[in-house]
């Protein structure tokens, strides 16, 4: 009786075994690494606006606080964008006659509003809310990087779950105060450190200061601002299990 | 279906054979009625279907998810179309801007001042119903309404809402609504109709103006400006609903026209004459007396004096069903029945008659009752009842001078115009120029005598200003479109006179005017809404005292000027009528208002299409309701099709079988049937493809005739070979099965003679023993020790009137989706409450109870553990959390609800919505739908969902949340202002919306929360306790209040001695129970051998 299997049957197994064996992780792995590069989360990669709005110019070297734009970062889920009267309101006096801000004008005089790029976002399944985060005293930049440094805007962090889930289940590594400025609110220990950089440079900030001001800090492993951290967790009020209970974020 | 009009004809064959039996399709009557008298089985049923337990049926209720299948004959194309692929990719940011829309932001130009982005801003207004305005706030995100809640300083709502109010934020996104000036087909502006209006008025000789009813102070003055401008005007007013023999009772009686309003917080004794006084679509009053009401019925702990209320209808309603004593009569023979009780109070009658199934004995005991109660008892006679009626019962509360009882001045001022058959007079006369309809829908809902369509055309010219283009803007010459109460500036009044505010929540979305701002420029002046509004006031003058800017802004802010009810009048030397309306031998129809559609304004808004009906369920059509010894006697069954025939016209219309409605006398509902209105009012019923010749349900206004408006009586019926498809809820999802061999204690409910008398006694005798349970629990008694608040909800259905306003509310307020009359039949319908309905005793007049069922939040909750991706968690705060992102769809939790509280979305149904999938209707007068309008149409109905829930799609789960978004922006705001959750801080849509405040949110790890004081009641129970899950929703047992001399209350029952021995379904025998051998260690341990007969507890 003939041979069902031909001779290349052998090779053919061997390859299939070989390939599987090779490239099924190689697939998998590939695309847990890309989801989590860059090219997915865009941290890091500048978009482009219609405006070439420059958070360095603005927030640094100018130092307008935040809070001059984004006004409803302490009352509500968003942290708002300028509404183009807010522009106006330097913009009508300096640079009059930029062609850079040209749509800005264009859209005062028409009523238009301005079509942003959105930089920062998270799935509509995901109810974030700035106002809560901004009454524990989280500086911007610890989950929106090195803002103060940005030409063009771009994603400081992955803003994917696992990465909320990071301060959201030991909140005692984020949390912080400024020893030094005991009399602050929460609310107020959030733009504080801009000042404090402003005003001493990176060498007057400490060690994590400076990692949350260039946007490197991921948390600290340091029993003693672990300690402090969780004095801060209790003096909120934070419950720490309740924080990772799904339906505080996803409803 | 209406969602899926991609399919071919065959595949909707195919679905038509695999929906859920006919719910009691053609099935024995009497089989079912000898089940009901032997009384065998379970003390609740909950449908007739559960009664004659067919082939089908079970085959229906064995299946979790029936009809299956039918998705399977759906292609492919169109199954990846309703699989919604763009959900998938949400959470891919880097797909966004490569072969995604880049996400945009867009900010404000100029940011208003008060506006913060992400929070709601809340406006006080008014929506008018019939020309009653209810007091609202209106929740509005960024610009735009999203939900329509009371206003608790408003005396008609006090911080409750009917289902209308609710829905009418949906009329606001109607896609199919009015949007620009038609001028015979033709789009037109409002210049140019301004211009020829200045034209023809001038020229006209009469003019006629048809408005509804008219309680704005604004628009009244209006009204009378127009007149002054065109004297040759006359004022018709017409409702459908008429309610002008209320008024004519009173002025024949009274020699004043007056209207009753009542104040049941002085009323101990209620008799209910064919009203139903707590149904928002009869009485404008019906939120505060259903919340004064409840509050006569509540009891607390063991204390509470309850009210009895005795009913006498040919139908059942709200109040009949609260009733704890009804009598099911023609309403015909109401007028006998008053005359009885006038004649048995001393007030000489002509005439007063008894109906046979009234038993002369209980008659009296009420007349005793009524006695006794004196000043504080109350008779209360339904707005359908012949004047005559109203003039007796007007002197009735005469003569017992009952507290309970005000008159005022109608507040519907439109009783002092003409009526609609003086304008089909004047309009057959040929003398009418200009016939100006302002509102309404006069071509579909006018009696059928009157002829409207054909009358109207012989005046020259006909304007119509309305919301929707319906069949009267379709006869138009010139079809106006009018704002939507929540795009206009004016007032109305309540049902007792209160003013309040109609303030707008957006600019018009289309180019709607408001009436008073068109009557005004056709009076020769063209001001703005809110300047009309403004200006009147400012010179008639605002109750109140002070600067009148001050008193203005407070009007705007608060939405109600205070103290501007109508001052009641004394009435005295009432006079009975020369006559009362004899009885009706024959079989009698009676014309009444849809309790979801009202009178057919609401065709088109799918929420209230969807919305099952409290009494009969039924979504989506109206029916011929009769009872079932009627429907035997004429050779019919349920769902079968008859021709119904009122004097010289006839209908085309289905049968519904209604346990508890009266024999010989036939219900219909108006206001379906229409043929222009939108793609939701005219969905058809023929398995829901549409059909331009058929509307949804049959339109019966034109059985009505100007002088039978309520009732008609020698109605000729004739079989027709067909079968009705009538879809209902009721059934779709029962806590009690065949294959549950116990019965199930799913509802208790006792007297409360014998509540107070022992509270155990409100466990039923087939309840699972306690010790049982408590033997039985292999967990842990804590169950978590966490230092925070356990959320909790307890629903008292001793107040419960069955309304559905928490439905609505809870449908606003989590965007959920309306599936469509096919879907509803295949049980699919996606309200997370449930109102469910259990009856007990026979099918001629049931006590009805209503249980309002939604996710529990078991502390044990099967579903949980089930989940393959663990989509439904338990949160430290208690909550049963449903995390729609992570569902797969499996279905098994659903599976293994006890309480079948979860819904599945079996289709995109957020996308597919009727309202915007359907095809342009190909009727020529009505334009302004092209096709890239009708695209549009998508985007104006997402408009209202809310932003703090998530849309769910398809292959979702979802249940109700106890408000998670509520509740964690409660906190939220708590933990920012460095304080605890306070109790009641946190409302749940439902509680808020509950007109007699029966659902109470809170945090039962709070000793002292509302919710934990009721948790603990005597009368709480935790539904399916026996099953292990731990709700954390309690309910809180029906208590009733018969009169003794009617319905003997039962001796106590035997402490039980022994347990784990079922008595449930022998519960019925157990008078001859007590000699059989089985249940002799009962009757040792009391001395109360065969004595107790337990029967005379359920029944009456």
């Amino acid at each position: 009786m003939a041979q069902i299997f031909k001779p290349s049957a052998n090779h053919i197994t061997q390859a299939t075994l070989m390939g599987l064996a090779i490239g099924v992780p190689t697939v998998w792995l590939a695309i847990a690494a890309l989801s989590r590069s860059p090219a997915n989360t865009k941290v890091n990669v500048p978009l482009n606006q219609p405006i070439p709005f420059s958070h360095q110019h603005h927030a640094w070297e100018l130092g307008i606080d935040c809070r001059y734009c984004h006004t409803s970062v302490e009352k509500s889920s968003y942290a708002g964008l300028p509404a183009t009267e807010t522009c106006m309101s330097c913009h009508s006096q300096i640079w009059t006659n930029s062609p850079l801000l040209e749509p800005v004008r264009q859209s005062y005089e028409t009523g238009t509003p301005i079509k942003w790029n959105l930089v920062n976002k998270v799935p509509d399944f995901v109810h974030f809310n700035h106002s809560i985060h901004i009454s524990r005293g989280l500086n911007c930049n610890t989950c929106h990087g090195p803002v103060q440094h940005m030409q063009i805007t771009y994603k400081g962090n992955p803003f994917q779950m696992q990465w909320c889930l990071e301060c959201h289940r030991a909140p005692d590594r984020h949390i912080y105060k400024d020893e030094t400025r005991p009399d602050l609110q929460p609310r107020q220990q959030v733009f504080n450190l801009y000042w404090k950089y402003q005003t001493t440079g990176l060498d007057g900030l400490s060690e994590r200061e400076r990692a949350l001001m260039l946007g490197t800090f991921n948390g600290t492993d340091n029993p003693k601002e672990r300690e402090a951290g969780k004095q801060l967790v209790k003096d909120y009020g934070i419950k720490v299990q309740q924080l990772a209970d799904c339906s505080v974020c996803h409803y | 279906m209406e969602a899926n009009d991609g399919m071919e004809k065959k595949e909707d064959a195919v679905e038509l054979t695999e929906q859920k039996p006919a719910a009691n399709g053609g099935l024995d009557i009497d089989a079912i009625q000898a089940k009901l008298a032997g009384k065998s089985g379970k003390h609740y049923w909950q449908s007739l279907d559960e009664i004659a337990d067919t082939k089908e049926f079970r085959k229906w209720m064995d299946d979790e998810f029936p009809n299956r299948s039918t998705l399977l004959t759906m292609n492919r194309r169109d199954l990846l179309k309703f699989m919604g692929a763009s959900m998938a990719l949400a959470g891919l940011a880097g797909c966004r801007g490569v072969f995604l829309p880049q996400d945009k932001v867009i900010p404000y130009v100029k940011q208003p001042e008060e506006l913060v982005p992400g929070v709601p801003l809340y406006y006080a207004s008014s929506i008018p119903l019939a020309g009653f305005g209810m007091g609202v706030l209106v929740e509005q995100h960024e610009g735009r309404p999203t939900k329509i809640e009371g206003n608790p300083l408003h005396p008609g709502s006090l911080g409750a809402l009917d289902v209308f109010s609710q829905a009418e934020i949906l009329g606001l996104y109607d896609p199919d609504r009015a949007r620009s000036v038609i001028n015979n087909g033709d789009v037109s502006t409002w210049e140019l109709f301004n211009k020829n209006a200045t034209k023809l008025l001038a020229g006209a000789k009469k003019i006629a103006v048809l408005t509804g009813a008219v309680t704005s102070p604004t628009m009244l003055a209006q009204l009378k400006a127009f007149k002054a401008a065109h004297p040759n005007t006359t004022w018709y007013g017409y409702e459908p609903q008429d309610r002008s023999n209320v008024i004519n009772g009173l002025q024949t009686s009274s020699g004043q026209p007056l209207e009753p309003i009542f104040d049941f917080t002085k009323a101990n004794v209620v008799i209910s004459l064919d009203s139903s006084f707590l149904s928002p679509e009869e009485q404008p009053g019906a939120l505060k007396y259903a919340r004064d009401f409840a509050s006569k019925r509540r009891v607390v702990g063991l204390t509470g004096e309850m009210s009895r209320v005795y009913a006498f209808e040919s139908t059942p309603t709200l109040v009949g069903i609260m009733a704890d004593h009804r009598w099911a009569v023609k309403s015909s023979a109401i007028a006998g029945i008053a005359g009885a009780i006038a004649e048995a109070l001393g007030i000489g009658m002509i005439r007063s008659a008894v109906p046979q199934n009234v038993n002369r004995s209980h008659f009296s005991a009420m007349m005793e009752d009524i006695r006794a109660a004196g000043s504080s008892a109350v008779v209360v006679a339904g707005p359908h009842q012949p004047a005559e009626v109203h003039a007796v019962v007007a002197a009735i509360n005469a003569a017992i001078q009952s507290a309970a009882v005000r008159y005022i001045s109608p507040v519907n001022a439109s009783y002092t115009a003409a009526g609609i058959g003086e304008l089909k007079d004047a309009l057959a006369g040929g003398s009418i120029d200009v016939l100006l309809v302002v509102g309404g829908n006069p071509a579909f809902d006018a009696p059928g005598d009157v002829e409207f369509e054909k009358n109207a055309k012989l005046a020259k010219h006909v304007i119509y200003l309305g919301r929707d283009q319906n069949e009267t803007a379709a006869l138009a010459e010139w079809a106006l479109p009018m704002t939507h109460p929540l795009e206009e500036w004016g007032d109305l009044r309540a049902f007792d006179g209160s003013v309040s505010i109609i303030q707008p929540l957006i600019a018009p979305l289309f180019e709607g005017r408001s009436a008073i701002e068109v009557l005004s420029s056709l009076s020769g002046k063209p001001i703005a809404g809110y300047d009309i509004l403004k200006g009147y006031w400012q010179q008639a003058g605002m109750p109140g005292t002070g600067e009148f800017e001050a008193r203005w802004r407070d009007f705007v802010h608060d939405g109600v000027i205070k103290n501007s009810a109508f001052v009641p009048k004394t009435v005295s030397n009432l006079k009975t009528p020369a006559e009362l309306p004899l009885d009706d031998t024959t079989i009698e129809i009676n014309f009444r208002p849809d309790p979801t559609i009202f009178d057919g304004r609401f065709a088109n808004n799918g929420w209230l299409q969807e919305l099952p009906a409290p009494v009969t369920k039924l979504t989506w059509d109206n029916a011929a309701i009769m009872s079932m010894s009627t429907a035997k006697k004429l050779g019919l069954t349920h769902e079968d099709v008859i021709n119904l025939e009122v004097g010289d016209r006839s209908v085309k219309i289905g049968v519904f079988l209604q346990p508890g409605q009266a024999d010989d006398s036939i219900v219909v509902n108006y206001g379906y049937g229409r043929t222009v209105g939108g793609a939701v009012a005219t969905a058809s019923t023929n398995g829901g493809v549409p059909d331009p010749t058929e509307g949804g349900g049959v339109n019966v206004f034109g059985l009505r005739t100007l002088s039978s408006l309520n009732s008609a009586s020698g109605v000729k019926i004739t079989k027709l070979n067909e079968r009705a498809q009538l879809v209902t809820t009721q059934g779709h999802r029962p806590l009690q099965s065949e294959r549950i061999v116990d019965e199930r204690d799913i509802l208790r409910e006792v007297t409360i003679q014998q509540f107070l008398r022992d509270p155990e006694e409100v466990v039923p005798e087939f309840a699972f023993p306690e010790e049982e349970i408590k033997k039985n629990n292999l967990y842990v008694e804590e169950v978590f020790e966490w230092n925070g608040p356990q959320w909790g909800m307890t629903i008292d259905l001793n107040t419960c009137i069955g309304c559905n306003a928490c439905v609505t509310a809870c449908q606003a307020e989590n965007n959920i989706p309306v599936v469509g009359k096919q879907q509803v039949a295949n049980g699919r319908e996606m309200h997370w409450i449930r109102i469910d309905r259990y009856y007990k005793g026979d099918d001629v007049n049931p006590q009805v109870t209503w249980q309002p069922l939604m996710c529990v939040h078991c502390e044990k909750a099967p579903c949980e553990p089930v989940c393959p991706v663990a989509a439904t968690v338990h949160s430290h705060e208690g909550l049963n959390q449903m995390i729609y992102n992570r569902c797969v769809g499996t279905r098994y939790c659903s599976n293994n609800c006890p309480y079948k509280v979860r819904r599945f979305n079996y289709l995109n149904y957020s996308d597919n919505q009727p309202n915007f999938m359907t095809k342009v209707r190909p009727i020529a007068a009505v334009l302004g739908n092209t096709t890239e309008e009708r695209q549009n149409g998508i985007q104006l109905v997402k408009m209202l969902n809310n932003p703090d829930v998530t849309v769910r799609g398809r292959g979702i789960m979802e249940k109700c949340t106890y408000c998670v978004q509520r509740i964690n922006d409660a906190r939220k705001e708590s933990k920012k202002a460095g304080r605890d959750l306070k109790d009641g801080e946190i409302i749940t849509a439902c509680e808020q919306a509950c007109p007699t405040q029966s659902i109470v949110f809170g945090n039962i790890a709070d000793k002292e929360s509302r919710v934990s004081k009721l948790r603990n009641d005597p009368r709480a129970w935790l539904l399916l306790e026996e099953l292990q899950t731990r709700p954390r929703t309690s309910h809180l047992a029906k208590l009733r209040n018969p009169n003794p001399e009617i319905t003997p209350i039962p001796e106590p029952k035997p402490k039980k001695a022994k347990h784990g021995e079922e008595h449930g379904s022998e519960g019925h025998a157990e008078g001859e129970a007590h000699k059989e051998e089985a249940h002799k260690e009962e009757s040792h341990s009391e001395g109360q051998t065969g004595t107790v007969k337990t029967e005379a507890a359920h029944g009456e």
